[in-house]
């Protein structure tokens, strides 16, 4: 038997194995800008309404998004404390992804935000946990910039996880989405 | 029409911008019984394509729409 054959043998099992597909949307949030996260979290959060089950898989920049300010890990090497230094230590330290200008576009985004009653990102993060919004977080990324698990916000469902983890979730659900 | 309907709730989601509405809409309809209505009151012009997509997707049913000064008015029967 070839390679090819073998290899589409293996697909036809695993096309067999796969679970039915469920009411769900899984997305994987990537980016680290303020502007995409709200983005991640409006669908996240209008999904749960929609009567959705709703994964999101934080990896690279995102990432940093869900390291609460208040907390500190201990331990870290140089380079480590470094890349936490430069990245933003939480939500309310992400900027946009354009017309930042120094961090003036951002301020000035947050203050348009609040007066047209539009929730913040730690707000809304707030939201997706009482809504029931899991969060995955890459664990990769994670080793990476150096971050550890006691640095991050307290989420009533987060987890450490995987690639596997979310393309078994993908998978199983009707969206999927890369932000 | 929408006006002679009585709502057995009424909620008041005035001044909250996407994606509120239908947050507050989905958890509010289940508060009261199979067969009542809940009047939801927005101000929010997103509502307006917002509502029937919602009830569309989770199976509940706008009975009435109503829409005069800048407010929106939506009686919303919980069907399941």
């Amino acid at each position: 038997m070839s390679t090819t054959q073998a290899a589409m043998e293996q697909q036809q099992q695993a096309a067999a194995r796969m679970p039915a597909v469920e009411n769900k949307i899984s997305m994987v949030v990537f980016s680290g800008d303020l502007d995409k996260l709200l983005a991640s979290l409006i669908i996240a959060t209008g999904a749960v309404a929609m009567g959705m089950k709703v994964k999101l898989f934080f990896t690279f920049w995102g990432t940093a998004a869900l390291r609460d300010p208040r907390k500190t890990a201990r331990g870290k090497n140089l380079m480590s404390t470094m890349f936490g230094f430069m990245l933003p230590k939480g939500a309310p330290k992400v900027k946009l992804s354009k017309m930042n200008m120094g961090g003036m576009g951002s301020a000035m985004m947050k203050m348009l935000m609040k007066k047209k009653n539009v929730a913040s990102l730690e707000e809304m993060l707030t939201l997706a946990g009482q809504l029931g919004v899991e969060i995955c977080v890459c664990e990769m990324s994670m080793d990476l910039m150096g971050f550890k698990r006691e640095e991050m916000i307290d989420y009533p469902n987060m987890k450490v996880c995987g690639v596997a983890a979310f393309l078994a979730d993908a998978q199983t659900s009707r969206i999927q989405l890369f932000i | 029409m929408s006006t002679e309907l009585k709502p057995d709730k009424v909620v008041d989601l005035k001044g909250l911008p996407c994606p509120m509405p239908v947050i507050q809409i989905s958890q509010q309809i289940m508060t009261v019984a199979v067969g009542q209505v809940v009047e939801a009151i927005t101000t929010d012009p997103g509502s307006l394509a917002d509502f029937p997509a919602w009830a569309a997707s989770t199976g509940q049913e706008i009975v009435g729409t109503d829409q005069a000064a800048g407010e929106i008015r939506f009686y919303v029967k919980r069907l399941h």
